[in-house]
């Protein structure tokens, strides 16, 4: 049986001259050595039965898109009679160079000019005969919508196809020769390509669209995407909780085994600043590095997935109605690894009042640092069992103070932006990419503590020890003094003296805050949580998590703010206000489990 | 923005499944720009995909490319059913 290879650019009518052709007896079948599924049928044609190939429309026969190398590969490996090639008349100058390429093949051809009716209309007149001779190969007008010319062109098919010889090696090895140039830069390519460039995996677009099904649905959409979270936050906790107490010891070892010995001789005051200051403020605060990274890998793939996008979706209409919309959303997801990038990640919103309200509102998000803060906090304070669900709930509460905060500033922030955002294909993201978010936190991580962390201990260290000759983390101490100084403030809401100094340093990077402890309390590792716990009770530390939650933006993240909002008054009123809600949940639950629970 | 005629929709008036063919866009100028640069253009097809709850955006497909955009947007451009 002859085969007939239809081949044109895409919207020429090619499809819809096969259907013509073919009637309903189309199958789409699988061709060795092509990546897709291709609409096949056979036909009558003079007599004799013919099988007639729908190839995908290409621009280009020596082109390397996904269609032109299907095409080429379907030409050099599946033997072709003869190549029926539509052109659009309307269009034949740009599309004259295919007819071209294809000629060059050495294969029989035929030309049908399609859309001659319309062609007809715009005065483009086609000397079909001059055309013919010039090509070597039949032309005929048809319009496949209309149906127009078809006798005549299955009449010239018929005739071509029989006057076809049989393909003989020489030919084969023509068309070869044609086409091994291309072959050749494709296999250089995908060559290139698996050497040096890594691409995610981008899912087919049945899965992508099944998936889609499921993540976009009406009412499962929004509650799978929070499970989603939720799954991920427990999976950081599950892994991340071993390591970090592996850490922990290991830290405490290295102390014992090697620095305590070689420091042993140190005078007192030196001993006390470089081991109880810099280095158990230092340990305490690497021992969560496990953990951050976990979470931000985590965040990567779902951000790679393409998974942030579809949340943008679902949850545009309820930003909506906050003044917001579903990219704010996205920026404060991100807000809850680093608030920093997730400032300046609003510069894609073009309409001042919707980035100033999304600058206000992503602060609030709880970072990782501040995660950082509760999980020592929490774990020192909770039955295992319970803190997952407690960090949790400090997530939830965070959502609160943006949707009060954005509730209560939308009249002054009014936008009326539009919101047109791509939504990328699902993606599996690649290990390297993964992997190179967590590398990159870790790095920040090791900036921040040589510029904020260090520095912020030594000051503590200090506070806590001077003047000389006071008993370390006292009253009679600085550290003690600025306690009793913020004392009206802060005692309404549970926080005492020493917590006040590390709630101080965390102004400078929330980090700080758990070195601050170490140091505070001259201890490490499980001693530190022992004595922290015994110093408070739950209530105690629920208020100061939430005031330590919400009070101000690290020193980073009010810089970044005062840049992204080019205003001074603006960022005053993104530290001040803060301050207040703070300030206000804190009284408010720790007045309200007084009055109520009698704590 | 409703019409009778069925060769003059809006984008916000297509079913989901439903395919149509651009024929207008009535955008401001920075608008038009972004919507060109995702593909809306004059005589492509589009594709509404689905709608979001609460009268939330709308997922649309141009060729290979998928946009979410809100019934504002939408609003604005007018496509003839295929």
């Amino acid at each position: 049986m002859k085969r007939i290879a239809l081949l044109g650019m895409p919207n020429t009518g090619k499809s819809t001259l096969f259907n013509r052709l073919t009637g309903s007896s189309a199958r789409v079948a699988n061709w060795a050595g092509v990546t897709v599924d291709l609409a096949s049928a056979k036909i009558l044609l003079g007599g004799h039965i013919a099988e007639m190939v729908d190839l995908p429309g290409i621009y280009d026969l020596h082109g390397f898109s996904d269609d032109e190398k299907v095409v080429r590969h379907l030409l050099e490996n599946h033997p072709i009679d003869l190549l029926a090639i539509v052109v659009n008349a309307t269009q034949i100058e740009r599309q004259l160079p295919l007819v071209l390429e294809a000629r060059s093949l050495g294969l029989p051809a035929v030309l049908l000019l399609n859309m001659a009716d319309e062609a007809r209309r715009d005065g483009v007149q086609v000397d079909t005969e001059r055309l013919a001779a010039r090509l070597g190969m039949p032309v005929v007008l048809i319009s496949a919508k209309y149906g127009i010319g078809q006798p005549e062109a299955v009449r010239v098919l018929a005739q071509s196809l029989a006057d076809a010889i049989e393909i003989g090696p020489a030919r084969r090895a023509a068309l070869h020769a044609a086409l091994s140039s291309d072959d050749s830069i494709e296999r250089e390519t995908a060559a290139l390509m698996a050497e040096a460039v890594a691409i995610p995996v981008q899912l087919p677009e049945q899965v992508s669209d099944r998936i889609d099904r499921l993540a976009l649905h009406p009412w499962l959409g929004l509650p799978l995407f929070f499970a989603a979270m939720l799954l991920v936050f427990q999976s950081v906790f599950w892994l991340g909780a071993p390591l970090q107490q592996g850490m922990t010891a290991v830290f405490d070892q290295l102390r014992q085994v090697a620095l305590e010995p070689l420091a042993g001789h140190l005078p007192d005051f030196v001993h006390g600043l470089l081991l109880d200051g810099v280095y158990a403020g230092f340990a305490t605060v690497a021992a969560f590095v496990p953990l951050i990274v976990l979470f931000f890998l985590f965040m990567a793939l779902v951000e790679d997935s393409g998974y942030m996008a579809r949340a943008a979706f679902l949850t545009d209409a309820l930003m909506a109605k906050l003044g917001l919309d579903g990219r704010s959303f996205v920026m404060v997801l991100m807000g809850f690894g680093c608030n920093v990038p997730a400032v300046m990640g609003t510069r894609m919103m073009r309409e001042r009042p919707l980035r100033l309200l999304s600058i206000l509102i992503i602060p609030l998000s709880l970072c990782s640092a501040r995660l950082q803060v509760f999980l020592f906090i929490v774990s020192a304070m909770f039955q295992p069992a319970l803190a997952p669900w407690v960090i949790f709930g400090f997530y939830l509460v965070s959502f609160a103070t943006m949707i009060v905060t954005a509730l209560l500033f939308r009249k002054r922030f009014r936008n009326c932006e539009p919101f047109v955002v791509e939504l990328p294909p699902w993606r599996v993201p690649t290990l390297g990419q993964v992997w190179m978010r967590g590398w990159l936190e870790v790095r920040h991580f090791l900036v921040r503590a040589t510029r904020f962390i260090v520095l912020g201990v030594i000051a503590i260290w200090l506070l806590t020890n001077l003047p000389l000759g006071a008993v370390p983390g006292s009253a009679e101490t600085l550290a003690g003094q600025l306690g009793r100084l913020f004392a009206p403030i802060l005692a309404p809401i549970g926080i005492d003296a020493k917590l006040t100094v590390a709630l101080l340093f965390g102004f400078v990077a929330k980090e700080v805050m758990i070195g601050a402890f170490a140091v505070i309390y001259g201890l490490s590792g499980e001693a530190l949580a022992q004595e922290f716990a015994r110093n408070m009770n739950s209530v105690q530390a629920i208020s100061f998590m939430l005031f330590t939650l919400i009070y101000t933006p690290c020193i980073s993240a009010i810089a970044t703010i005062r840049i992204e909002s080019k205003s001074a008054a603006f960022t005053a009123l993104a530290v001040i206000w803060p301050l207040a809600l703070a300030w206000l949940t804190s009284f408010i639950f720790y007045q309200g489990m007084r009055l109520f629970a009698g704590v | 923005m409703k019409s009778n005629n069925p060769n003059n929709h809006s984008l916000s008036d297509l079913d989901p499944g439903q395919e149509a063919v651009i024929s207008a866009v009535h955008a401001n100028e920075a608008l038009h720009y972004r919507l060109a640069a995702l593909g809306f253009r004059i005589g492509q097809r589009i594709q509404l995909m689905r709608r979001g709850r609460w009268a939330g955006p709308l997922h649309v497909r141009l060729g290979a490319t998928d946009v979410m955009l809100r019934q504002a947007e939408a609003d604005l451009i007018i496509v003839s059913a295929k």
